[in-house]
């Protein structure tokens, strides 16, 4: 028997052989989402999208080459005025029938799109989360009283779901008159009982999950353990949620200046808006209703991407 | 005086309905009527099959569930009537180790954080830094590398996330620890480590367990008192090796001959008590014995209306059974207390009923008619009942009582222990 | 020859973008005709996989599969899906852990069974649910005719487990693959099934491979044990010579660290050391060592072969086995 031999050396040959090396600081599941996202193509593609639309959206209006309102009277556009003129050299979109040039109304047109789809969602992810946080905690923690509160949110945010939400924007809209402004309020205030559902339902599951209990048996006090074990684990649908609804709120804001809800100033272009201007020519000109509609499409697609590829990699059950 | 002492205690679990207004409309009783007391530096075990309420009486201890009835006096106190900032603090003398080690600690706290934050709810050390220390005692303690602490559950082993639940436990130097199912989440070989730990910690530290377990094996080896809980209730409560020698109650002697034993020899020499059909529902337990309806020894009186108090039957061996002496003595209906010796062939007796009853299983499906919830005495075999009786065909005109259940049996036992024999001979290939 | 024999079986995991995982590695046993053979282990040690590769259902993308496996002279591992279907159900079964979810929770027991019948024993109507009716009864399940009709949810677990049983050998399959069948049952449900299993097997000749994690279900249960670590077979050995001289040191260790109920009180265990997760390649060493107390040099050598040190037919994967005077410390 050579049991005993160079024990050293079994040490040493042994920690080599042995692959699991441990680390010694940990990697928060966050962190490891983080890493799985950069390894998936879909988050890959939706980065990059969203990337150029922001990065459009930040720069656009100072490498617009004509202003967002400047006529071009000197072309053929005024001899035969409103009459949609096609590429061309100095305009890459063309010209539309006021003569302004329709790639420079893009470029200032993101910035507004970009900042209703951000504001729209934040409103309704704010005031959703505040709303759900407070019926999640009533109906895990609170007791009989507590679920009481929550039974009475969740009735109001159902009665608010039954709407159909581009009819309560527009009736929003129609109250609060016509900006930019109202169509914000109005496409944020849809989103509100998404949210606040989506968050009550994930702390309720997780109310229910064993260590919300080891944390009440080791005595910590309710409100730390909604804020400290129940609300981080809650979160990643409504982060998810938030990338999704950021291409709804585009689309549905999109959808409201459409209707001509949105801002009437020439000055400040934004896609749907445009959108609802090539209307009139569509039959004609169908392209200066594209550029705008692709805009919205593709925005859409990459928030869409890179929602669900977290999703994929906020998956609790991916955990490894 | 005990440290702990669970006094009549009742949980019972609202059946809610109702679209807009939750209208109760039955109870489920989880936990019906426990007493029971676990003195300083003892290890209490419960066990029990799933259902029979044994963690909800864990939890209950802790006030993690509301207690419908009864008082937990801890240490002169009682806990259940306790307002809920008192019973917080509380919290920190009586803890919990959870059966699940990784849904048990918060997925996105490390280590650190986790262990820590019970100490500040509790107001232990006076700084992060000074707790850090302690948690670094406690970690050297539980066998966890003091690197553990930035790390994250998910980053450790199943054996190893119950030592950090332990540690949870330890930070708050609790004199009473609750562990429900602390080893039945993890892989064999690791089991062991865990257990042996529990026990050297309560050695050097004197803390007193509530081991809650569905492992008869596991409770016996680290409980100095077994209790045996059936649908809600106790039914029998000893001395661990007074249990294992000698179970009084039908209940537990049917369990203990259903635990595997890793042992060929021990294996085909056991007698194994088959126990009929399932659980009853808690939400409507039988009247009377709760065992009635699975019972081997069930009597035709008693049984089924009067609920047997748990009564002590010497040397603190007690059991909730009307007929424990008469069992004991073998003087309870002699016609069961045969079926019993036989059990030895009880595999033989079914399998033989189930040939011959092959061809001709139309004859017995009515026989089976009644229902499982319907109180009726269902002897140990009676889940082959139906082949028996075809089986013993001469006596099938009879079948209608529950008498004739007995003669039926007896004769098949009488048969089955000739067919013992008889595969005794033709031993099996080994 | 044997009904079924596995040899050097490996399944390799091979997901893009992550490391290849090797579930099993070369796992090699036999199966004889109205024979109870087990594999043993934990979790990880790939005996699940094994179970799921000899039934054809590991996923073809993603799994690469290795050696070979014989059932009635047939190589299941390279069968075509469809022959392997006609295979499975009539003469191969399944028993699984969960019986909730490997049943349709939408359809009525007796449907579920009767579908057996007629796709393998073209029986219908009538004829299929009395037969159907038959088989619940032979299982155990009381009122037969009134199961048929119910849905999985409303069946208890023992139940439905005894009601996974009756579709399983419903065509009297030649062989019976049982994984983990009793894990999710307390003991007293657990007892019945077992009692069922042995009758299924002295009374047809069903062959029955057994995978489960608990040794004591293994010792009442099965005639040849294969004990697996980390995807190979460590210890081969007929149950009463396995449990009366565990001679790899994982099984001797296992054996030694289970509180058993019939061992007298106080005793401490004597735990085997660290986790599954502190394993070593096969083909760089023994996958125990870093957890073995008598590994050497030797052990980090490659894989070692199976030899029999104790008795014929025991055959063992280890180089310092642990033998009469091994027992006894250096």
């Amino acid at each position: 028997m050579t049991i005993l031999t160079n024990k050293a050396d079994k040490i040493d040959r042994l920690a080599e052989l042995t692959q699991s090396s441990e680390a010694v600081t940990g990697t928060s599941l966050w962190r490891e989402a983080f890493r799985r996202m950069r390894s998936s193509k879909m988050a890959i593609i939706g980065a990059v999208i969203i990337g150029a639309f922001v990065l459009v959206a930040i720069i656009g209006p100072w490498v617009a080459p004509h202003g967002a309102t400047a006529q071009n009277w000197r072309s053929e556009v005024f001899p035969n005025q409103g009459k949609f003129v096609g590429m061309r050299g100095e305009n890459w979109f063309g010209l539309d029938h006021l003569g302004r040039d329709m790639f420079s109304r893009w470029l200032v047109g993101a910035r507004q799109t970009l900042l209703v789809g951000v504001v729209s969602m934040l409103i309704g992810l704010i005031v959703g989360a505040l709303v759900g946080v407070l019926s999640g905690a009533a109906a895990t923690l609170g007791g009989k009283a507590g679920q009481r509160v929550d039974t009475v949110i969740m009735r109001f945010t159902d009665i608010m779901l039954s709407l159909p939400s581009l009819l309560l924007a527009v009736s929003i809209a129609a109250v609060l008159g016509q900006s930019l402004t109202t169509v914000m309020i109005a496409v944020g205030v849809v989103q509100i009982p998404i949210f606040a559902r989506l968050l009550r339902g994930s702390m309720l599951v997780q109310g229910g999950a064993d260590y919300v209990l080891a944390a009440k048996a080791v005595g910590i006090r309710r409100k730390r353990i909604v804020l400290t074990q129940i609300l981080p684990n809650s979160l990643s649908p409504v982060i998810v949620q938030a990338t999704l609804s950021l291409a709804t709120a585009i689309i549905e804001a999109a959808a409201l200046s459409y209707l001509g809800l949105g801002n009437p100033d020439p000055a400040v272009p934004e896609w749907g808006v445009m959108l609802s201007q090539a209307q009139r020519f569509f039959d004609n000109e169908p392209m200066m209703a594209a550029y705008p509609a692709i805009g919205i499409i593709i925005t859409a697609l990459g928030f869409t991407l890179l929602g669900e590829a977290m999703r994929e990699a906020l998956d609790p059950k991916l955990r490894g | 005086m005990s440290l702990l002492e669970l006094d009549d205690i009742k949980v019972h679990f609202p059946v809610k309905k109702g679209l807009f207004f939750d209208r109760t409309v039955g109870h489920v009783y989880a936990v019906d009527g426990v007493s029971l007391s676990i003195e300083a530096g003892q290890t209490y075990g419960l066990v029990g099959e799933s259902g029979c309420g044994k963690t909800t009486l864990g939890r209950a201890v802790l006030r993690l569930n509301d207690i419908t009835d009864g008082g937990v006096v801890f240490d002169g106190t009682d806990l259940a009537k306790l307002p809920g900032e008192e019973m917080r603090a509380f919290r920190r003398r009586l803890q919990m180790v959870f059966q699940d080690p990784l849904g048990s600690l918060n997925p996105r706290q490390n280590i650190e954080s986790i262990l820590s934050e019970g100490m500040a709810a509790h107001g232990i050390g006076k700084d992060q830094a000074e707790r850090r220390e302690k948690i670094k005692d406690i970690l050297a303690k539980v066998g966890l590398p003091s690197n553990a602490l930035s790390r994250y559950p998910h980053e450790f082993s199943g054996g190893q996330r119950q030592r950090i639940g332990i540690a949870r436990a330890l930070v708050l130097e609790p004199d009473v620890i609750i562990c429900d199912e602390p080893v039945s989440a993890l892989d064999v070989s690791v089991q062991a480590q865990v257990i042996n730990l529990l026990e050297e910690l309560q050695e050097s530290l004197g803390l007193t367990y509530l081991v809650i377990a569905h492992d008869l094996a596991v409770v016996r080896h680290i409980s100095d008192v077994i209790g045996v809980m059936y649908l809600g209730g106790l039914v029998e409560e000893a001395p661990s090796d007074a249990l294992y020698a000698g179970p009084r109650h039908p209940y537990t002697k049917a369990l203990m001959s259903a635990v595997p034993v890793p042992d060929p020899e021990v294996e085909d020499r056991r007698e194994r008590i088959l126990l009929h059909g399932d659980l009853p529902s808690p939400a409507n337990p039988p009247a009377g014995c709760r065992f009635h309806t699975r019972c081997p020894w069930v009597q035709e009186t008693k049984c089924a209306t009067e609920r047997p108090p748990l009564l002590d039957t010497g040397d603190g061996h007690k059991v909730a059974c009307h007929f424990t002496a008469e069992i004991e003595a073998g003087t309870v209906k002699q016609t069961l207390a045969t079926g019993i010796e036989a059990v030895v062939g009880t595999e033989t007796v079914a399998a033989e009923a189930v040939e011959v009853s092959e061809g001709e299983t139309e004859t017995g499906a009515p026989a089976a008619d009644a229902p499982e919830k319907e109180p009726v005495t269902v002897p140990a075999q009676a889940d082959a009942g139906a082949k028996e009786k075809t089986a013993a065909a001469e006596e099938t005109e009879e079948k209608a009582s529950d008498a004739t259940d007995v003669t039926n049996e007896t004769a098949d036992v009488k048969k089955g222990t000739a067919d013992a024999t008889e595969k005794a001979e033709g031993s099996p290939k080994a | 020859m044997s009904l079924l024999s596995v040899e050097e079986l490996s399944v390799t995991f091979t997901a893009r973008g992550r490391k290849d995982a090797t579930a099993v590695d070369g796992v090699s046993f036999e199966v004889d005709q109205g024979q109870v053979v087990g594999l043993v282990g934990e979790s990880g040690c790939g005996k699940s996989v094994t179970s799921l590769a000899l039934m054809g259902l590991l996923p073809r993308k993603g799994v690469r599969i290795g050696g070979r496996a014989e059932f009635d002279g047939q190589n299941l591992l390279t069968m075509s899906e469809r022959k392997l279907r006609d295979l499975r159900g009539s003469q191969l079964a399944m028993i699984f852990q969960d019986p909730l979810s490997s049943l349709n929770p939408v359809v009525p027991i007796g449907i579920q069974v009767t579908e057996i019948l007629q796709r393998h024993r073209g029986l219908k109507g009538e004829k299929a649910r009395k037969e159907a009716a038959s088989l619940l009864d032979r299982v155990g399940i009381p009122d037969p005719a009134r199961r048929l009709k119910e849905y999985p949810h409303q069946l208890s677990g023992g139940m439905r487990q005894r009601a996974l049983i009756a579709m399983a050998v419903a065509c009297a399959p030649r062989l019976l693959i049982a994984d983990e069948p009793t894990t999710a049952l307390d003991v007293t449900i657990q007892a019945q099934i077992l009692e069922l299993l042995k009758e299924l097997v002295d009374q047809e000749g069903t062959a029955l491979l057994m995978i489960t994690h608990d040794l004591g279900v293994v010792a009442g249960l099965c005639d040849e044990v294969n004990v697996l670590y980390a995807g190979r077979a460590v210890e081969s050995a007929g149950r009463r010579e396995l449990f009366a001289h565990p001679t790899h040191p994982y099984a001797h260790g296992l054996l030694g660290s289970i509180p058993r109920l019939d061992a007298p009180r106080g005793e401490p265990l004597n735990p085997i050391r660290g986790s599954i997760n502190d394993k070593i390649a096969w083909a760089d060493g023994c996958a125990f060592a870093p957890r073995c107390d008598h590994y050497t040099m030797e052990c980090l050598t490659g894989t070692p072969e199976l030899t029999e040190p104790r008795a014929a037919g025991h055959q063992v994967r280890c180089v310092n086995p642990v033998l009469p005077t091994a027992e006894v410390p250096a």
